[in-house]
């Protein structure tokens, strides 16, 4: 067979991708359709950078769905190495030096093969999942250790303010690579130290969801007694299996490599979401509505988690997107460097790094997940952009 | 560049049409506006927010910004044309020929600049002349607006001047190359009362001494009147009357004007008696004008048929000098009817005493650098001393008095935000000074209750209405079902008189007077006994402030609530108030009924304050006292009486006394007290202030 | 103000102490240990072997111990073996026991001794250092001026075309990290598969001999991520500026468009950025030891790399000193730059 030409080429990954369009052009029909009851998501769709940034972060998002999740878009499989394919350029037709050949096999490497003859294309789809299953859950989670530590360091300012900015800035002082060397390794794992501080940062979001419904509903106990019991059992429930792996009824789990990788990224973030809630609640404490809920009596953490919060959501909804973007090149960072997941990993950071060594002679194994990785970080940037914008506008 | 000579009118504006484009619509700001300032006249622009007044001073600036655009009309300039010009005529013109001044004196001048280069860059670019030269005719300007030791000033940073300080350097910029025209911009509303009239003062005396036009643009009708030769009205981007001040003042001709006049709590309004008369209805949004007359569905004189139908063009008054008024009936209307008797009430008797003051005293204790503070040095801020007085019942008790004077502490310290350090407050013959509000008890938290200043602030952006008074009962503890509370909400929204639809509404599709209505609704949600306002009413336009007063007053007679009303403007103190409490740096200097207060004998700073609110009525003749220079800082008050660095009686006091002791609070008649070492010949020598010519 | 810097070293001193003490305590995890006597004796080494090697070499003292040693502020330790060698921690093979110092720590400028490379950490470190040094200078060169311009130019016109294009390459630049932008570059211009072959794919040429050739690549691609990220605060410094009353004035004073920018929006837009850049280097850190490993120029930061993955102890602990100490000169001179461009803060 003849290698495919590019045009060939383009139009078989544009059809390959096809799940992917419909999912994106059925979330704008219905997004724009429905745009001013959205509110903010809604405004999104008012400004042109927004709706580009947007369309490039759901373009992976459901690219990882679909290829990680759902095994629809890859071509081959992400680990088998095909001797013969090893280092083809793009387009070649796929062959197999062992076994017989499967007939239902794709029958070509759309993006050629890396240097161990895998299929470059599917490693990339592939990589999308490796980034969307982390990234996202871990700025979530970096969000709710920074809000809960954030809120009353800027509400009380005082020592407990000195205390959690030194704190913050000892983290912030640490260079990141420095940090994930040290936190990263097989033998920090062995230690258990990964697990520690998984228990101490995965408690935070059970704290903070503790303290929202209790200092809402406090003046109603039956109610509140029904949502914190809730949140106790389900949020222990996961917190069991997901810090100590000890989930009593056996369902949730999480291998300890990803636990570091995820551990690591949360701690390196958090530091930074503390800062700015911080600063957003000292400017937000001087409200003349946070006097009057102080002048009818109060509590501080309803004060904070109820009046303040909300309206800072603006400038940390902008955070949380260009903070996702930060946590995928900081994965990416850790692929480039070996560390934390398996070397096998389809993920764009180790990808990038196989891919560079033969990079003066071949570019085709580096280059589809540096434009994956570029493409997606900067749908994030230029969403957190048009957000900034559109909340800026009211 | 040399200046032309132009004997013409300085300012021709001639049918001035303004839109600002957004991505959705075209939005008329200014429309078909025309006004004519004429060599060494001073003309008013009046208006409530969102009139399009500024828009017109832009407009005359040639500096809309990116979406305003000039769509029908001219301004000319000594006759040219200003939109004709090109950008470097303009840049000639302007700060040369026509300067301007800001509302916000800090926001206006560079911060890191010292003022000195910022003053001299003006005749360096426009004359080109040397360095020392410009810096020789700074150092005269900045002795024109009467600042102290010039050179230090002209050598400083803007933050280290005190805000009237700072305007002062604003005008003395504006001055610098001597403008044919000047713009004010609300050139005061940023700054305290006392120092409000001293800049006032200086700018009628340098506008005088120098020649110049102005346009002067202003909320406050009383400003106009002590300012300004001729006066225009404008009403959501039209100008609807024009004339000179005592026409207009006197014969008015349009309906948006008398009412107006009508909801100004001048001398001889009374809560009970002659109650204001609020201009129904809110102010059109620009793109929800009505067609035909924009003020017809506020206008008691409006005619179906006759007022919604095309644009109205300004018709001229026979027999007046250049008066104009934008109304079709203004020949129909009986401008002399008199006004339709509004509901009178019956003063209501003060009950028995509910609150107690005794020596209160607070005291802050605050790092002398707030940057770099810690070792070097604590300093005692005394934001109250010795505060002592009693409110009773079905009483409205006003607390009256410039920033720093220590009336938003004593409120702190009344909720229970801040402990006091001395001294006892009692509630029902409680304590409660010591109390902090996390430990009051639920019905003490809900007796006392605040409105706040700022409607723009005062509720939460991200919760609708309805949730944050639910919020207030639920804290109080009243209601024991969420539909119970839900009823309850809903019946606090009537009270206010709010469409019972606000509650689903979030904040910012309220106006601010909607706003403030609800800020009312919620600190009445647990019966409050003692409500705090801290000038309720002081961000809000004039029209809508009668209406939020008004409101008030009636929840007040129907709850027979105490009510301590915080404000600095005597007007409106004068109208609502039962008793007045003067309060100046941290001390009461005066308190009395409110006819006491007003009429001598004054405390000698009372006496300042009076003589500096301006009043928007020809009739009222004011003794003129111009206070040199600023309030003092808290931080570092004066020794002996707090107000003797200002005081002009201070002479009359033998022995240097006021330098050395403070005054003992003195009774002059019952109920009246005065802080002051006058002696009781002095106080018998005081003339009053206001005086109404008869009619 | 010497008051003020007083106590901002004070605090940067216990942070660096807190730092190195956790660098300290993950680097002598008992796995770690573990690995380095395997790599430093044998791989089949027995549990007991490991822990007699370990005892042998003052590894199973206490955690505070060992870190007062390593400071300089404990008396290093000396352990009769029992082959009659004394070992300690500041005897070298060319001095007497008797003769030997007692304190040898940090604070006495002993670094200690790198197993991979066998050489003096402080040596190791101050050659490295230099090699990064000329990189970091070049950068900063590239950097901050152009991030400075770009985002001046975009911010005095907010919305205007040239502010629209500007931004979108500041944020594609964010948007690229350094083993994106770094692979990009050598794949277009460095590759035979493009053929331009204008600039070198590697860089370990310029460690003796830098040229425009073989160092343009590495610098530009620090450069450009942390390019971006200034750009956009200068922008955004200087459109909010731009917008602020006193432009007004001065617009309506008369002044000139060039001179606006120039005397009256500049200094004001430039605080925010100063800030910024000062704190840019820990990230800019990273950029190094990526660039480094990717272009193998053997400085600081490639050195990091081979010290954590061999688990080089002391190396790695030199590196950490080194990295936060470096950090936190540059946050002090970014409190105090603030202070200085700032009128509004009065200092006494």
């Amino acid at each position: 067979m003849e290698p495919l030409s590019w045009s060939e080429i383009a139009l078989r990954m544009l059809g390959l991708f096809l799940p992917v369009w419909i999912a994106l052009i059925v979330t704008f029909a219905v997004s724009i359709a429905f745009k001013r009851r959205l509110g903010l998501y809604g405004k999104l769709f008012d400004s042109p950078i927004g709706m580009v940034g947007f369309a490039m972060v759901m373009f992976w998002v459901f690219t990882g769905i679909f290829g990680g999740a759902f095994d629809m878009i890859l071509t081959h499989d992400v680990l088998s190495q095909s001797a013969t394919m090893k280092n083809k350029g793009p387009g070649t037709p796929f062959t197999q030096m062992m076994g017989t050949p499967d007939p239902g096999a794709y029958p070509y490497y759309l993006l050629g093969g890396d240097n161990l003859g895998r299929d470059v294309f599917s490693r990339m789809v592939a990589g999308a999942w490796e980034v969307i299953k982390i990234a996202p859950f871990a700025s979530m989670f970096s969000f709710m250790v920074g809000i809960t530590l954030g809120l009353p360091a800027g509400y009380y300012g005082g020592r407990l303010d000195t205390l959690l900015s030194f704190l913050a800035n000892l983290i912030l002082a640490f260079p990141v690579i420095l940090l994930f060397y040290l936190l990263v390794t097989p033998e920090i794992v062995q230690t258990g130290i990964p697990v520690y501080m998984a228990a101490v940062l995965f408690l935070f979001p059970i704290v903070f969801l503790l303290l929202l419904w209790n200092s809402r509903y406090h003046t109603q106990p039956s109610r509140r007694n029904v949502y914190v019991g809730i949140t106790l059992v389900i949020g222990l429930w996961l917190y069991l299996g997901i810090a100590w792996d000890a989930d009593p009824l056996g369902l949730v789990s999480f291998p300890p490599n990803l636990l570091v990788v995820f551990v690591a990224v949360v701690f390196v973030n958090s530091p930074t979401v503390f800062r700015i809630v911080r600063g957003l609640t000292m400017d937000i404490k001087t409200r003349d509505y946070v006097a009057a809920a102080q002048t009818r009596g109060e509590r501080p953490w309803y004060i904070m988690l109820w009046e303040i919060l909300p309206n800072a959501r603006g400038p940390l909804l902008v955070d949380f997107c260009l903070r996702i973007g930060y946590t995928t090149i900081l994965l990416g960072t850790l692929g480039f460097f070996g560390l934390g997941l398996s070397p096998e990993s389809p993920d764009w950071g180790s990808t990038i790094n196989d891919g560079r060594k033969l990079l003066t002679m071949y570019l085709h194994p580096a280059l589809p997940p540096a434009f994956a990785l570029l493409s997606l970080v900067l749908g994030l940037n230029l969403l957190a952009d048009g957000l900034r914008e559109e909340s800026l506008r009211d | 560049m040399a200046k032309l000579d132009y004997d013409g009118p300085i300012l021709e504006i001639e049918n001035l049409s303004i839109s600002f484009f957004t991505r959705l619509r075209e939005i008329p700001a200014v429309m078909d506006f025309s006004v004519t300032v004429q060599p060494g006249e001073a003309v008013g622009l009046v208006g409530e927010s969102g009139c399009g007044k500024s828009t017109v001073a832009l407009g005359v600036m040639q500096d809309l910004g990116v979406n305003g655009r000039i769509v029908g009309g001219s301004v000319r300039f000594k006759g040219r044309d200003l939109g004709q010009m090109s950008a470097a005529e303009l840049r000639d013109i302007r700060g040369n020929e026509i300067a301007m001044i800001y509302q916000e004196p800090m926001a206006s001048l560079n911060p890191a600049m010292r003022i000195g280069k910022q003053l001299i860059e003006v005749p360096m670019i426009h004359e080109g002349i040397s360095e020392s030269e410009a810096w020789a005719r700074a150092l005269e300007v900045v002795r024109d607006v009467k600042l102290p030791d010039p050179e230090r000033i002209m050598r400083s940073y803007p933050h280290q001047l005190s805000g009237g300080q700072q305007q002062r350097i604003v005008i003395a910029m504006a001055l610098m190359s001597k403008p044919s025209l000047l713009i004010l911009d609300e050139p005061t509303t940023a700054l305290d009362v006392t120092v409000e009239a001293a800049v006032v003062e200086l700018v009628k005396d340098l506008g005088k001494k120098y020649g110049t036009s102005m346009l002067f643009i202003s909320h406050n009708l009383g400003l106009v009147l002590e300012t300004c030769d001729r006066i225009c009205v404008m009403y959501s981007g039209e100008a609807v009357e024009t004339g000179s001040i005592e026409d207009v003042f006197d014969k008015m001709q349009h309906p948006y004007t008398q009412a107006l006049f009508r909801s100004i709590p001048l001398p001889g309004a009374d809560k009970n008696t002659r109650p204001l008369k609020a201009i129904p209805g809110n102010f059109p949004l620009p793109h929800e004008r009505p067609e035909g007359c924009n003020f017809g569905p506020r206008c008691d004189y409006f005619q179906a048929g006759v007022c919604d139908m095309g644009d109205i063009p300004m018709a001229g008054i026979k027999g007046d000098d250049r008066h104009f008024t934008r109304c079709l009936r203004f020949a129909e209307i009986d401008w002399n009817a008199p006004i339709e008797a509004m509901a009178q009430h019956a003063a209501t008797a003060p009950g028995k005493v509910v609150l107690k003051m005794e020596n209160l005293k607070k005291y802050y204790e605050v790092a002398a650098n707030a940057l770099f503070g810690g070792s070097s040095g604590k300093k005692v801020v005394k934001a109250n001393e010795t505060l002592s007085f009693e409110a009773r019942e079905s009483e409205t008790l006003a607390i009256v008095g410039e920033s720093g004077c220590g009336k938003s502490t004593f409120a702190k310290v009344l909720m229970g935000l801040e402990t006091a350090t001395e001294g006892q407050i009692l509630l029902d013959n409680r304590n409660i000074e010591q109390t902090p509000i996390e430990k009051r008890d639920t019905q003490t938290v809900a007796d006392v209750q605040m409105v706040f200043q700022n409607p723009f602030d005062t509720l939460n952006p991200s919760m609708t209405v309805g949730r944050q008074i639910i919020r207030a009962l639920e804290v109080f503890g009243i209601g024991d079902t969420d539909q119970a509370r839900r009823d309850e909400m809903l019946r606090l929204l009537d009270l206010v008189k709010l469409p019972r639809e606000f509650a689903e509404r979030m904040p910012r599709q309220l106006s601010g007077g909607q706003k403030q209505r609800v800020g009312i609704a919620r600190a009445f949600a647990g019966g409050a006994r003692i409500v705090v306002a801290d000038e309720p009413v002081s961000a809000l336009d004039v029209s809508v402030q009668a209406a939020v007063t008004d409101l008030l007053m009636e929840i007040q007679r129907k709850q027979k609530t105490t009510l301590l009303f915080i404000s600095h403007d005597l007007s409106i103190v004068r109208y609502l108030s039962d008793r007045v409490m003067v309060m100046y740096l941290g001390h009461v200097v005066e308190l009395g009924t409110t006819d006491q207060v007003f009429a001598p004998p004054y405390h000698p700073y009372t006496e300042a304050l009076l003589s500096a609110v301006p009043i928007a009525d020809t009739r009222i003749t004011k003794k003129h006292i111009v206070l040199e220079g600023d309030v003092p800082s808290a931080m570092n008050p004066p020794p002996g009486c707090p107000f003797q660095t200002r005081c002009r009686w201070k002479s009359e006091v033998p022995g240097g006394l006021c330098e050395r002791e403070v005054p003992p609070v003195r009774e002059l008649v019952p109920g009246h007290q005065v802080k002051c070492h006058l002696s009781p010949e002095m106080f018998d020598q005081m003339e009053p202030v206001i005086t109404v010519a008869a009619e | 103000m010497a008051m003020f810097i007083l106590r901002r070293v004070g605090v940067m001193i216990l942070t660096a102490l807190c730092l190195t003490f956790i660098v300290f305590f993950l680097t002598n995890l008992y796995p770690n240990l573990e690995k380095l006597a395997k790599t430093q004796g044998d791989f089949r080494m027995s549990d007991e072997e490991v822990a007699s090697y370990l005892g042998r070499n003052g590894y199973l003292q206490p955690m505070t111990v060992k870190y007062g040693q390593w400071l300089g502020v404990v008396p290093g330790f000396v352990i009769e073996d029992r082959d009659g060698v004394t070992r300690g921690q500041c005897i070298t093979p060319d001095i007497a026991p008797e003769d030997a110092p007692r304190f040898c720590g940090i604070l006495q400028g002993d670094w200690g001794y790198s197993t991979v490379f066998r050489e003096d950490v402080g040596k190791i470190l101050s050659d490295k250092l230099a090699l990064t040094g000329r990189l970091m200078f070049w950068v900063m060169v590239l950097m901050v001026p152009s991030a400075l311009i770009l985002g001046i130019l975009a911010g005095m016109r907010e919305g205007s075309r040239t502010d629209r294009t500007l931004s979108t390459f500041a944020i594609t630049t964010t948007a690229t990290p350094e083993y994106v932008s770094g692979v990009l570059f050598i794949a277009v211009f460095a590759s035979t598969a493009v053929g331009l072959k204008w600039f070198k794919g590697t860089a370990t040429a310029a460690m003796d001999n830098p040229t425009f050739e073989n160092f343009f690549l590495p610098v530009l691609t620090i450069a450009l991520y942390g390019m971006g990220y200034i750009a956009r605060m200068t922008r955004a410094s200087m459109a909010e500026v731009m917008t602020a009353q006193y432009i007004r004035t001065a617009r309506l004073k008369g002044v000139s468009f060039p001179n606006i920018v120039m005397k009256h929006a500049l200094r004001n837009a430039l605080i925010a950025p100063f800030t910024v850049i000062m704190l840019q280097f820990p990230w800019l850190l990273n950029g190094v030891v990526i660039v480094e490993t990717l272009f193998n120029y053997k400085g600081f930061g490639w050195t990091l790399v081979q010290a954590a993955g061999n688990n080089d102890i002391e190396l790695l602990l030199g590196v950490s000193v080194i990295s936060v100490v470096v950090v936190l000169v540059t946050q002090l001179i970014s409190d105090i730059g603030y202070v200085f461009l700032n009128p509004r803060i009065s200092v006494r």
